[in-house]
């Protein structure tokens, strides 16, 4: 029988607010155990949660971003059970009313030509705190408890079982991780917890529209492992099917180690959490104003950024955006697209770049990253879009990977590499040469000016026709064998001679123009 | 220091005379005078009193701590404020603090063995206040454990005596404070309302008490009970010094997100203001049954003083005010349920000395750690938010909650002020009901109403009953009434002298 793989994710986001969602405590990673926890957070008798407007704000913001409905009012609930690491014996979350209800995201599936886009709908998003954290080792049998974390902010971003792979999975989580990202809500840190995911996974035969009972993985930190532990899940649940069992509805821990998925608590086990309203929070009204207030500060999102340096120009923008984002500017005015972009989408606007898909999204990955590369076309001019990223797809990015680098961290700057790339674009080096170049850029040679760098290291490409004359003249002279041989048909006799020519002229010699003269030479002689 | 550790039984025939003769009666704005004028020190007041409580304390059980030390350290910095001209009102008048406000550097117990160990590292918002207009801590008074009683039986500190009649109760939960008052072991105190936890013990001892309208005082720092009906308020002889109590403890705090943000009032604005044209609403519902005949007359009789004083009556109706106990017994328990959560063992409080893992540590150290009220209440309020039962319970007791508060807003629309009886009885034998939760509950059944709905309510002596035991008269007030019920109280107190009389034994 052939199966189909349903899938939906639980991500937390950690909200990147200075402050704690219900008290002043600081949020910053990696301090001394306990001593980023404050009153309210340890849960003394009598303290009391004040929300964070900045947590808020954030969701709201991620709401806006999804095209979600932002609820007002909201409500925060006490989710109750006992662990060490929560200091109150409840979690305030949301339960009925989370502050963003619906919206979708798009993600990029296939590959190799077959690029396609799925939308995967979100059914909501909700403010809660974090709770801290217990630590089993370094304690002699003892357990320590960590409070640092307890009451950092999380958006916790739930979506419909719309993913048929772990592929998609991951792909819908990649995307999540870049918007959060690029509308500054949440730093991403994957290695510091600040987005993880739970994974809900259920198989069914092929063809069938009814869902089978899933499993629940729980706190996947990595893509990766994201990937392996619904493809081992997947593989389990089937295996159990095809045997003639049934799947027990359960939640289950991914070990890293051993690649497999294993029972953390099965759903008879499952806690009642007696969720109700706190009653030390009021519903939280958001004014229409407010809303307004941090649309208008939200950037262009990631989406509309690929599709505008994909367009050749401020109408075939457009066109795409009515495609691909549903959006009818006729019907709907006050959309929010459409007024972050009202600029953009100006007949004048010039900030279209006609870039391949493949480019366009490289190049919109991350807002730093898409940031930098308008920043070049600014210096470089709209000729040189293709240059610059193919520059930026190739070597500034290799590079950065290769040294473990974001691009927010690249030492060569936007408008220094718009110098080199100035100098590849008017022939005063050859795109070989500025390689090297981009090297001696990269290691803060000469301020990373590219120009005083070609000058005092003498990489200038000779493009003078009479120096190259004279330079072929002498190298025909000099090797008559080749001459030779070559006309007798060896066409890898004239390789040799123009890795001669570049090879006396250290590389500077400008090799189309070496091409053209060694044949002309060659064609006379 | 704990009551048995000052315990050592004082001398016979202390002297009460000075105190007694100068200053037992004495209101607020008199002792203020007083100090003002030098003609006494904030030292030697608190010293006075502390003295009064440590004669009283061992038969009384007033005061779960004393702590001499610090505050004469407080009244020090009292006179050095009066020296300095920046006296306020309040300043170096000792105030005794219900043990349910943290209080930096005091033993903070909740009346509860699980908190028996707590000393607050921080002090709530209305200790603060207090600290700020330098007015002296004299103790922390005793409590039904977490506020959960109504007769102050269920303190791990053991029960308080009422100064009536040293065999009945004082009420509760802020029984501590209204024996420490009546007593004239403070002047004033501090006390906590969820369903009538300041009213109730007020008339049982025979003094006034405020229950302001919810969000008026600052929660943070008082150790909840049940959040959305939890309340501070003051206790005191009479209603100007409840005024101005409240002057010092109402005010927004930005750490209480249920706090309101309104601008500060003068609370005994309106104190002289006559009462002529005031219209009073008698709800028909609480002149039928259940209320004892001798609190009947002196309730009437009140009335009749009103009447006298140029106020009219009109009869209005509450019709759901007989759901309030059923409605409150769900939702206080559901909310305490969670609140008491954190008292786990884990961080501060009672650990139970033995356990084997995890579950075992959380079940012995909060089955040690909590009394049979708190564990009663702890186990309704899981049950009425258990998946299957929340919609059931939980639900439709906030749907009839908001249906007591309507009855009240059709009843504003007749009348300024409502009243009736506090409690329908006077203050009833220790023992009497401790075996029998619902008839405990049912003391408090003319009180819960205003919690359910928000509003404020007060109570002040009102003369005796058969037994000699105090009557309290209820007087609840719209929505930020306060002044106004002051007022009235206030007018009645200028033409009775109920307030004033204390215990024959208890005078020099």
């Amino acid at each position: 029988m052939q199966w189909e793989i349903v899938i939906g994710l639980e991500v937390h986001t950690q909200l990147s607010t200075r402050s704690k969602i219900f008290s002043g405590a600081p949020t910053a990673f990696g301090a001394a155990p306990n001593s980023q926890a404050c009153a309210v957070d340890i849960a003394l008798p009598g303290v009391l949660p004040v929300l964070n407007r900045g947590a808020v704000e954030r969701a709201i913001k991620f709401g806006l971003a999804v095209g979600a409905k932002i609820n007002s009012p909201s409500i925060f609930a006490r989710k109750n059970y006992f662990y060490p690491d929560l200091p109150k014996g409840y979690q305030i979350s949301q339960y009925e009313l989370p502050v963003v209800a619906g919206g979708s995201v798009k993600i990029q599936i296939g590959g190799d030509g077959n690029e396609c886009e799925k939308t995967i709908r979100l059914t909501r998003a909700h403010l809660e705190e974090d709770a801290g954290k217990s630590l089993h080792e370094d304690f002699q049998g003892m357990t320590g408890i960590d409070l640092n974390r307890a009451g950092t902010p999380l958006l916790e971003i739930v979506s419909e079982p719309d993913m048929r792979s772990s592929a998609e999975a991951v792909a819908f989580a990649k995307t999540l991780h870049s918007l959060v990202r690029w509308i500054d809500i949440c730093d991403g840190n994957m290695q510091e917890g600040s987005f993880r995911c739970d994974a809900n996974v259920s198989v069914r035969p092929l063809g069938s529209d009814k869902l089978g009972t899933r499993c629940e993985i729980k706190n996947l930190n990595s893509f990766r492992f994201l990937e392996k532990a619904i493809d081992y899940e997947a593989k389990r649940q089937i295996e159990i099917l095809e045997d003639g069992g049934t799947i027990r509805q359960e939640t289950r821990l991914y070990d890293s180690d051993k690649d497999e998925t294993r029972t953390m608590r099965s759903k008879e086990d499952a806690q009642d959490y007696r969720y109700f309203p706190d009653p030390d929070l009021l519903p939280l009204e958001i004014s229409a104003d407010w809303i307004e207030e941090i649309r208008a500060s939200t950037p262009e999102l990631p989406m509309s950024r690929r599709y505008r340096f994909m367009a050749r120009d401020a109408a075939s923008y457009v066109a795409m955006l009515q495609e691909h984002l549903d959006i009818d500017f006729e019907a709907d005015l006050h959309d929010w697209v459409q007024q972050t972009h009202r600029e953009i989408i100006a007949p004048d606007t010039q900030k279209t770049y006609a870039l391949s898909a493949y480019d366009a999204a490289m190049l919109t990955a991350d807002k730093n990253t898409a940031d930098y590369f308008e920043k070049v076309i600014n210096d470089v001019g709209s000729a040189n879009t293709k240059l610059c990223a193919n520059w930026m797809t190739g070597e500034v990015s290799g590079r950065l990977h290769k040294e473990a680098l974001d691009i927010a961290q690249c030492p060569v700057s936007p408008a220094q590499l718009a110098g080199l790339l100035l100098c590849i674009s008017d022939g005063t080096v050859s795109g070989k040469t500025a390689k090297d170049v981009f090297d001696a850029m990269w290691r803060g040679e000469c301020d990373g000016n590219a120009d005083i760098i070609i000058e005092t290291k003498g990489l200038k490409q000779i493009s003078d026709a009479g120096e190259i004359e004279q330079l072929i003249d002498g190298i025909l002279a000099a090797n008559p064998q080749q001459v030779a041989d070559y006309r007798n048909g060896k066409e890898k006799a004239f390789n040799s001679l123009v890795g001669q020519a570049m090879k006396a002229t250290k590389g500077k010699a400008n090799p189309a123009q070496v091409n053209e003269l060694l044949k002309k030479k060659l064609g006379n002689l | 220091m704990r009551p048995h550790d000052f315990g050592i039984h004082p001398p016979l025939f202390y002297d009460l005379s000075r105190l007694a003769n100068t200053m037992l009666n004495s209101s607020l704005k008199q002792l203020s005078a007083l100090l003002a004028a030098k003609k006494i020190s904030s030292v030697e007041l608190t010293g006075e009193f502390l003295k009064r409580v440590k004669a009283l304390n061992p038969d009384y059980n007033a005061f779960i701590t004393v702590d001499e030390k610090m505050s004469l350290a407080q009244a020090q910095a009292a006179d050095a404020m009066i020296a300095s001209g920046q006296a306020r009102p309040l300043t170096g008048i000792p105030i005794a603090q219900k043990d349910i406000f943290c209080t930096k550097g005091w033993l903070t117990t909740c009346g509860s063995k699980m908190l028996s160990n707590f000393v607050s590292p921080y002090d709530a918002g209305v200790i603060e206040r207090f600290n700020a207009v330098g007015a002296v801590n004299i103790g922390k008074t005793n409590m039904d454990e977490f506020a959960m009683g109504s007769s102050n039986e269920t303190s791990f500190y053991g029960p308080v005596k009422n100064p009536w009649d040293i065999t009945a109760v004082p009420g509760g939960s802020s029984g501590g404070s209204a024996c420490a008052v009546a007593a004239r072991m403070a002047p004033a105190a501090t006390g906590t309302d969820t369903g009538g936890s300041i009213r109730q013990p007020a008339a049982l001892c025979g003094i006034s008490g405020i229950k302001p309208t919810y969000g008026l005082v600052s929660r943070y720092g008082m150790i909840a009970f049940a959040s959305s009906l939890d309340q501070g308020g003051p206790m005191a002889k009479s209603a100007e010094d409840l005024a101005l109590m409240l002057n010092v403890m109402a005010g927004f705090d930005t750490r209480d997100s249920t706090s309101l943000q309104r601008a500060s009032e003068d609370y005994a604005r309106d104190l002289a203001k006559p009462l002529q044209g005031l219209r009073i609403g008698l709800p028909k519902e609480y002149f039928v049954e259940g209320m004892s005949a001798d609190v009947a007359r002196a309730v009437e009789a009140a009335i009749g003083e009103y009447r006298k004083l140029g106020a009219e009556t009109v009869e209005v109706s509450l019709p759901n005010t007989k759901l309030s106990i059923p409605v409150y017994y769900v939702l206080a328990p559901a909310e305490a349920s969670s609140n008491l959560s954190r008292f786990d063992g884990v961080r501060y409080g009672h650990r139970a000395p033995e356990y084997i893992d995890l579950n075992d540590m959380y079940q012995k150290s909060r089955a040690q750690g909590f009394g049979a009220e708190v564990k009663r209440r702890i186990l309704i309020g899981t049950y009425v938010l258990s998946h299957g039962y929340y919609d059931a319970y939980y639900i439709q007791a906030q749907k009839l909650r908001r249906l007591i508060a309507q009855d009240f807003a059709a009843a504003f629309a007749q009348c300024d002020i409502i009243m009736g009886p506090t409690t329908p009885t006077t203050a009833f034998a220790l023992g009497e009901k401790s075996g029998n939760p619902v008839q405990m509950y049912l003391s408090d059944t003319y009180t819960i109403a205003t919690n359910l709905a928000g509003l404020p309510g007060m109570s002040i002596p009102a003369g005796f009953g058969d037994n000699n035991r105090p009557v309290g008269l209820h007087i609840i007030g719209n929505y930020f009434a306060e002044a106004q019920m002051l007022n009235v109280a206030h007018q009645y107190q200028q033409v009775t002298d109920w307030h004033m009389r204390m215990p024959d034994k208890l005078t020099a």
